[in-house]
């Protein structure tokens, strides 16, 4: 039998309660019946437009909310309230927003060493002070910021700051949502090489969500393409670019901006007609037939399933 | 007798007065702007792009001030003109989207009402007329349901939505010159592509001339016909699309093409830029972008670089470029 990867998720769900009149209460489904693997040392891109579900997928795997249905397991064991406490020693995340996610009144020190406090990870002060000196060193900040403040850094320093944070339990795992979308183009670069050193180093795994296609495309080993709370495909990076399958796919990747303009001047877009549907009134069948240019009567009757197009290339469409 | 440009900025200062003291936000930025033409300007956070735009449409902060320079728009400095001459001037002739749209749509009025007011203000379509014209103005921008929209509020509509107001309300009296400060950060590569398809249609059957400001190479790639880069207040580079992006000849410019994926060979290396972005305050004598330069001269630290033509379509301050300089400087490269 081979080996489990180190992260599955199997039929994940995620709906939300949402006061729509005074009494009524409708569900949005945020994420709805999603399944995918990560392997050890292995990321995967996450990608989608806004509101289709990403976060929500990295933060219920992490039981930051109660999942509504379906399991995540941690190589082969599932997660589950018992055991969360010591699974975050093996998963980990690292939010957006690098100005707001950590509390500008603790000194760097005290933000790397409290999950270390928490998890009780050293035996002395000596080897804590050791063991954050690492992790900054790892993430390459300098020794002497130990003692400063998170608001006397820059965007790519903080960022950093929250990485060295995330790998102080030692995980295998990181949900890294939108890491860099909130820096400068020419801080971006630092980061990303960062990430793919750690695991080279340490051989992490990612789940990398992130609206910049390009970003993904470099990061990651496989992509899996969201719309509206389902993966429509997923598979290798190149075949989700190059040979995207799927008609949402493929309006995707013909808009992603290529700074080389002899190239894009040549290109065509595939405009998307019609408006994004509320996620509160998702249309029947396929989520995606009101923007579709091939939709067909049976897109309508029922929700297409993953199908293997070869070479694990997984595709949700009943056209294409 | 010289040219008259749509537009003409000639050494345009700008400064903020604030508590720590002067903030020189534009030093000494000059360019040219056609009718029809669409012109880029990239850079780095900070480096002075809004606050040009903002000097253009004569917008600043209180505490902000054009201090030296001037901006012609036919030929006449504007700069000088009244407030009354501005507020004509403003929506009828250029016009701006924002950066961000929350900020600029009045949380207490409709949709509706803020386009219409627009449309009232710039032109002499009223009542029916007016309603109608926003309307067409949404459906332009790709809303579904104009009307139901025009009664929402802004709260009401997602931030993709209402950066389409923004823009729907913006070309709204067809300006001469729009200004579109990121116009499409908050949006999806999907919707971003129907909006920069809108921005082309209008350019070609309008003459009008954009003024795009992003920091997506991408967007500026494919849409403008002249590239600005940004530096510390100053512009670093300037030149067509094809020179910028294939024969850059600043560092700063070679450092950012450098830092992002390469479409050719998706797995290559990215190579950063070393070092952080410059602190305002505390602009160096020379070259802003000396600290992070590794081909930093002496020279470098101590004098500003001139512009020097590289060819007819492309210029760049660097001192690099300037052969006797480099020479002298023992060639290090
Ligand atoms: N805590 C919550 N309560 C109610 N609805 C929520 C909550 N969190 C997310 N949602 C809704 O769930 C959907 C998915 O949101 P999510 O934040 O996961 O999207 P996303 O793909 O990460 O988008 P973006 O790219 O904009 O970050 C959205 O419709 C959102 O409004
Ligand atoms: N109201 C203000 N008071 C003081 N300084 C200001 C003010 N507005 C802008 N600045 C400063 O002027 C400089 C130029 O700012 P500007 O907003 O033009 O940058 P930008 O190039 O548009 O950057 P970004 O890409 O982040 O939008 C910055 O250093 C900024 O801090
Ligand atoms: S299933 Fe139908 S509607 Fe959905 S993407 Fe395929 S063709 Fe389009
Ligand atoms: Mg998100
Ligand atoms: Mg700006």
């Amino acid at each position: 039998m081979s080996k489990s990867p180190l992260i599955e998720v199997k039929n994940l769900k995620q709906y939300f309660p949402i006061k729509t009149g005074l009494f009524k209460t409708e569900m949005l489904k945020a994420v709805d019946d999603v399944s995918f693997y990560i392997n050890e040392g292995e990321t995967l891109g996450l990608v989608g437009e806004s509101g289709c579900g990403k976060t929500t997928v990295g933060r219920t795997l992490l039981r930051l909310y109660e999942p509504t249905a379906g399991e995540v397991l941690y190589e082969g064991t599932p997660v589950t309230d018992k055991n969360i406490f010591s699974m975050r020693k093996k998963m980990q995340m690292v939010f957006q927003d690098p100005y707001s996610s950590l509390d500008p009144r603790m000194t760097v020190e005290d933000i790397i060493g409290e999950p270390l406090d928490v998890h009780k990870l050293y035996s002395g002060k000596g080897e804590r002070r050791d063991k954050i000196l690492h992790l900054m060193e790892l993430v390459g900040l300098n020794a002497e910021h130990a003692t400063r403040y998170a608001h006397e850094f820059s965007g790519g320093q903080r960022q950093r700051i929250g990485i060295a944070r995330a790998l102080a339990v030692d995980p295998k795992f990181i949900v890294c949502d939108e890491p860099v979308s909130a820096l400068d183009v020419s801080i971006q670069a630092q980061v990303i090489n960062m990430f793919e050193e750690l695991q080279e180093k340490l051989g992490v795994a990612y789940l990398f969500i992130a609206h910049d296609l390009l970003v993904v495309h470099h990061i990651s080993k496989r992509i899996a393409v969201m719309y509206m709370g389902k993966i429509v495909e997923t598979g290798t990076a190149d075949d989700v670019n190059y040979n995207s399958i799927h008609p949402y796919t493929c309006s995707l990747m013909s808009a992603v901006p290529i700074p080389d303009p002899d190239f894009i001047r040549g290109r065509q877009r595939i405009v998307l007609e019609g408006d994004v549907p509320s996620p509160l009134h998702m249309p029947s069948g396929c989520p995606f037939r009101t923007r579709c240019k091939h939709a067909c009567e049976k897109c309508a009757e029922a929700m297409p399933p993953l199908t293997d197009r070869g070479n694990g290339h997984m595709v949700a469409c009943w056209v294409k | 007798m010289e040219k008259e440009y749509l537009l003409s900025v000639q050494d345009l200062h700008t400064s903020f007065f604030t508590d720590s003291g002067e903030v020189h936000a534009v030093n000494g930025v000059s360019f040219n702007l056609d009718p029809g033409e669409i012109l880029g300007i990239v850079g780095e956070s900070g480096s002075g792009k809004s606050v040009t735009a903002y000097s253009i449409m004569q917008i600043l902060e209180s505490t902000g001030k054009v201090v030296g320079g001037k901006i012609l728009y036919k030929g006449d400095d504007l700069t000088k003109w009244s407030s009354k001459k501005l507020d004509k001037f403003r929506g009828k002739c250029v016009s701006i989207i924002f950066q961000d749209p929350m900020t600029s749509l009045n949380p207490v009025f409709t949709i509706g009402n803020q386009i219409e007011e627009a449309i009232k203000l710039h032109t002499d379509k009223k009542g029916k007329e007016a309603s109608d014209r926003a309307a067409e103005l949404l459906s332009l921008v790709g809303i579904t349901d104009p009307e139901k929209r025009l009664r929402q509020y802004p709260y009401e509509l997602s931030g993709g939505m209402r950066q389409r107001v923004m823009i729907a309300m913006a070309l709204a009296c067809e300006p001469d010159i729009l200004i579109a400060d990121e116009p499409t950060t908050a949006l999806d590569v999907t919707i971003q592509a129907q909006i920069l398809e809108l921005i082309q249609e209008l350019q070609k059957k309008i003459g009008m001339a954009v003024i795009l400001v992003t920091h997506d190479l991408g967007v500026i790639a494919e849409l403008c016909d002249n590239i600005i880069v940004m530096y510390g207040g100053r512009i670093c580079e300037r030149g067509t699309a094809r020179e910028i992006f294939y024969n850059p000849k600043h560092e700063y410019t070679k450092g950012l093409l450098k830092s992002i994926p390469n479409v050719n060979n998706m797995k290559e290396k990215l190579i950063p830029i070393a070092g952080t972005p410059i602190n305002i305050l505390n602009l160096p004598k020379g070259c802003a972008f000396c600290a992070r330069c590794e081909n930093c001269m002496k020279i470098c630290l101590d004098q500003v670089p001139v512009e020097l033509s590289i060819n007819e379509n492309h210029k760049a301050s660097c001192w690099m470029n300037v052969k006797e300089v480099f020479e002298a400087e023992g060639g290090k490269k």
